[in-house]
């Protein structure tokens, strides 16, 4: 189009278009109001301007039908439209299973992406054109959102959570990543690049581009676990698991101190006091940094915070270990 | 107009000289002029940040001042704009000088408690100002933690101070208007003769009193956080981050209809005024302010759909927000509707009246696509979130004001603006106004984020016409401000009743006595009487 000077986004994913149908269907309404109101007021501006100093006009004082008319009509517009954003919505909150999983940690200032085997990336997203990727996000410090214009796909990201959101890329190319949340001083140098590649290529890419050097933050007074080229998050998970001491109590059969994590995932769990919670991300996290919060019934409460003891990265490294140990059955209905 | 008139001899402006007379006065007419004053001074502090913001975004590159300095600019600008511009305006200049005027009544309910009031402002204001020239404060006015509450090395504690004060203003003035539209009407002026103006001052009391203290507490809570390190927000301190979102917008949400239910009323008086008919469908009109008070309290999630929030709790945020979106859509047409085979007189007021309706309406129907759940996902935190709600405030609120200030000037001055000057600064903030904020919505689906001091290159060229429109948008607001001072001294002398409006704040001299009417009027007539027929039909 307008090289330099355009005037609407790329469309890359498979919901842009959704999006975008909406948007016009919006839009469109809301020119055909403005320019019915908009003309409307000209004209009777100029159809009934006052002529004489002391013209009186007949009074009308008010038609309750045409009062009905313009409360039901754009309650019912309000309504379709209502109902739209709500299709819309939960595509873009429901990732297809068998998506591919990559983890995303923001930080004053930059994105850290992490694929399933390993890879880790600066401010630059590697994915296969055609592939549900699924992003499971959290943040370092304070609120980031991470935004691809050109996907249409927006979620904030939060510290002590997990939030998580997925796009299917519908053609290759370099697509802008912003941060969309206001995050202090470098708010607008917090972007990058998401690069879709053809399958063959993304295979190629991940096989012979080197790794970088991982940055791996430190936290706490342990020593940082080197990490091995090409090793996967759970393979580094575990490895951590170990040197924590995790799996001292926490045995592959029941019997240990702790509740054994196989299958543990994704599974309905009961607490002490009889409330029951679903170990998913969040749960998982906070029962790592602060295990005091949600007990599991039947077992003592003797494991050790790990609150400021470990990174963001190290903790989706230890829950990627013990998603690979197994997926219990999903009982919640998520949306 | 044509035959001469006089100013009164004795008028609430030369009762009584010295600046100890207006620091201490308890003249709601007064009060007003304190408000107008020091609101004036924020308003164009507040549009010096705005000018400096549109000078940086001029270029892609963020040459102009640095990153830390650029979010310290648009955070004051935020700060200055809503908290001592936007939301105390219409209120306190006009509200504070017509709403007794328009019962009927003397004063306000609680003379002394308005006094205070402007004190508080002051007070508020001047710990913002402190705030801002000893460092600033660079958390977006919105104050998201734990940003603000941890993370921030900047003035964070003392400008929240400041708001924290300013919001007793803001629940002073509610609870004053409140008791004095209830006790103080003259006698048969019932609930349903009232001025539209006051039924919407009435719905904005509700709101600036039941909002307000929400506010304060959640400011409250971000300093304890930030001084005690104690966790309410911070979730490595045990906190909740989106916590603070909810208990924020609780509040800021029907804050902007704080800022928008006055300018309606507003709005009511000029059409049914410049066009000499009775509102069109009056009772619709009046319950409408009360809707959107009531409903406008109920939509603050849909600035969180983004946030994970829960989908389900997003849904019903979204659908509240198209609902309150109706009761607007009927002030619109009950607006056009009034024009309807009127006497349409284009004079300043009523220029900047349809400027509002045309304004207004864009900037509501483009509200609809921050409502829907899946494209407000696409444009949160965009230009287009920007776009919209200076459309709103900016083409709205403030069209409101200055089409308001215009009206009631010769009520409160006794002289008259110089109406081709007057007829001109309204054309050229109109057409400024289109040209800053409408490429902004371009920009905002294109996908610009908000707060960025560096964008990418293919924004610029939106950004360029975004700036030119500011300045010319500037230039009209520096108009009525010369020409305003300039018609205190040099006006044509107004009467009593230039416009031959209805309302009882127009049976009296301009400018009036102190105790506002020399009798106290009885009320025999339905608001906006403009024809004998009319009479006979009620």
């Amino acid at each position: 189009m307008w090289e330099g000077f355009p005037l609407f986004p790329e469309s890359a994913s498979t919901i842009a278009g959704t999006v975008d149908r909406l948007y016009f269907f919006l839009i469109g309404v809301a020119i055909f109001f403005s320019l019915l109101i908009g003309s409307l007021v000209f004209i009777f501006a100029i159809k009934y301007r006052r002529r004489t100093e002391n013209e009186t006009p007949r009074p009308i004082v008010g038609s309750l039908k045409l009062e009905l008319v313009w409360t039901i009509i754009p309650f019912i517009l309000a309504m379709i439209m209502y109902a739209q954003g709500v299709s819309v919505y939960f595509e873009t909150s429901r990732p297809p299973s068998g998506a591919m999983e990559i983890y995303v940690v923001g930080k004053q200032w930059m994105w850290k992406l992490q694929h399933p085997n390993g890879r880790r990336e600066i401010n630059e997203l590697h994915v296969p054109v055609g592939m549900p990727i699924k992003l499971t996000m959290t943040s370092e410090d304070v609120i980031h959102s991470f935004y691809v214009p050109a996907f249409r796909i927006k979620m904030d990201v939060l510290p002590g959570r997990y939030t998580t959101t997925w796009f299917q890329a519908t053609k290759t190319g370099r697509f802008h990543l912003f941060c969309a949340e206001y995050c202090g001083t470098k708010h607008s140098g917090m972007i990058g690049w998401v690069i879709v590649m053809e399958p063959s290529d993304f295979e190629e890419w991940l096989r012979t581009t080197p790794p970088p050097a991982a940055p791996r933050g430190l936290a706490g007074e342990r020593p940082p676990l080197p990490v091995r080229p090409g090793e996967s998050l759970a393979a580094v998970g575990e490895r951590l698991f170990q040197q924590l001491g995790c799996n001292s109590c926490h045995l592959p059969e029941p019997g240990g101190q702790g509740p054994p994590l196989t299958g543990i995932f994704g599974r309905r769990i009961t607490l002490e006091g009889g409330e029951t919670v679903v170990a998913d991300e969040t749960y998982l996290r906070e029962s790592i940094i602060n295990p005091m919060a949600k007990i599991v019934s039947g077992y003592p409460p003797i494991m050790p915070p790990f609150q400021g003891k470990l990174t963001e990265e190290e903790l989706v490294e230890l829950i990627e270990y013990i998603k690979s140990l197994g997926r219990g059955e999903r009982t919640t209905s998520q949306p | 107009m044509s035959s001469p008139v006089k100013l009164p001899g004795q008028h609430y402006l030369n009762a009584a000289y010295g600046i100890k007379s207006w620091l201490l006065t308890t003249d709601h007419k007064r009060i007003a002029w304190l408000y107008l004053a020091s609101i004036t001074l924020f308003f164009f502090v507040g549009g010096f940040f705005a000018v400096l913001i549109r000078l940086e975004l001029m270029t892609p590159q963020g040459d102009l001042v640095e990153a830390e300095t650029y979010n310290k600019l648009f955070t004051m600008h935020g700060l200055f704009m809503i908290f001592f511009f936007l939301i105390p305006s219409i209120p306190a200049v006009l509200g504070n000088f017509l709403v007794p005027m328009m019962i009927g009544a003397p004063d306000l309910a609680f003379p002394r408690l308005n006094l205070a009031s402007w004190y508080i402002y002051i007070a508020g204001a001047t710990l913002a100002l402190v705030a801002a020239v000893t460092g600033g404060v660079d958390t977006g006015w919105t104050f998201y933690t734990p940003y603000s509450s941890i993370y921030s090395n900047t003035n964070v504690v003392l400008a929240a101070l400041g708001i924290f004060i300013t919001g007793f203003s803001s629940i002073l003035t509610g609870i004053n208007f409140i008791v004095t539209i209830h006790k103080m009407r003259a006698p048969g002026l019932t609930w349903f003769r009232l001025p539209l103006f006051i039924w919407a001052h009435y719905a904005t009391s509700i709101i600036m009193v039941l909002g307000t203290p929400v506010l304060a507490v959640t400011i409250v809570l971000v300093a304890i956080e930030r001084i005690f390190r104690i966790g309410f927000f911070d979730p490595a301190l045990g906190g909740d981050p989106v916590l603070f979102q909810h208990l924020f917008w609780f509040y800021s949400h029907p804050a902007v209809y704080i800022m928008i239910l006055p300018g309606m009323g507003v709005i009511s008086e000029l059409v049914t005024c410049f066009s000499r008919k009775r509102i069109f469908g009056y009772s619709f009109v009046a319950f409408s302010s009360l809707a959107i008070a009531v409903v406008g309290f109920l939509v603050w999630g849909h600035h969180m759909f983004v946030s994970s929030q829960s989908v389900y709790a997003s849904m019903i945020f979204s659908i509240l927000s198209f609902v309150v979106a109706v009761p607007s859509a009927i002030k619109v047409f009950n607006w056009t509707a009034t024009l309807y085979k009127g006497s349409i007189s284009l004079q300043t007021p009523m220029l900047y009246a349809l400027g509002f309706i045309g304004l207004f309406t864009i900037g509501g129907m483009t509200g609809l696509a921050l409502a829907a759940l899946g494209l407000d996902v696409h444009v949160h935190d965009t230009y287009f979130v920007v776009a919209h709600f200076h459309y709103i405030m900016v083409g709205g609120m403030v069209m409101a004001y200055l089409g308001g200030l215009h009206f009631w000037w010769p009520k409160m001055t006794g002289r008259m603006y110089p109406e081709w000057w007057g007829r001109l600064s309204a054309l050229i903030i109109f057409v400024g106004f289109n040209l800053a904020f409408f490429p902004q919505f371009l920009l905002g689906y294109l996908g610009m984020p908000r707060r960025y001091h560096a964008y990418p290159e293919e924004f610029q060229v939106l950004n360029v016409m975004s700036s030119a429109g500011a300045s010319i948008l500037g230039i009209g607001y520096l108009i009525p401000m010369i020409y305003f001072i300039w018609s205190m001294r040099y006006g044509a002398q107004a009467g009593p009743n230039p416009w031959q409006a209805k309302g009882l704040e127009w049976q009296t001299p301009s400018p009036p006595p102190t105790e506002n009417f020399p009798i106290t009027p009885v009320v025999t007539e339905d608001a906006y009487a403009y024809s004998q027929e009319e009479a006979a039909v009620v």
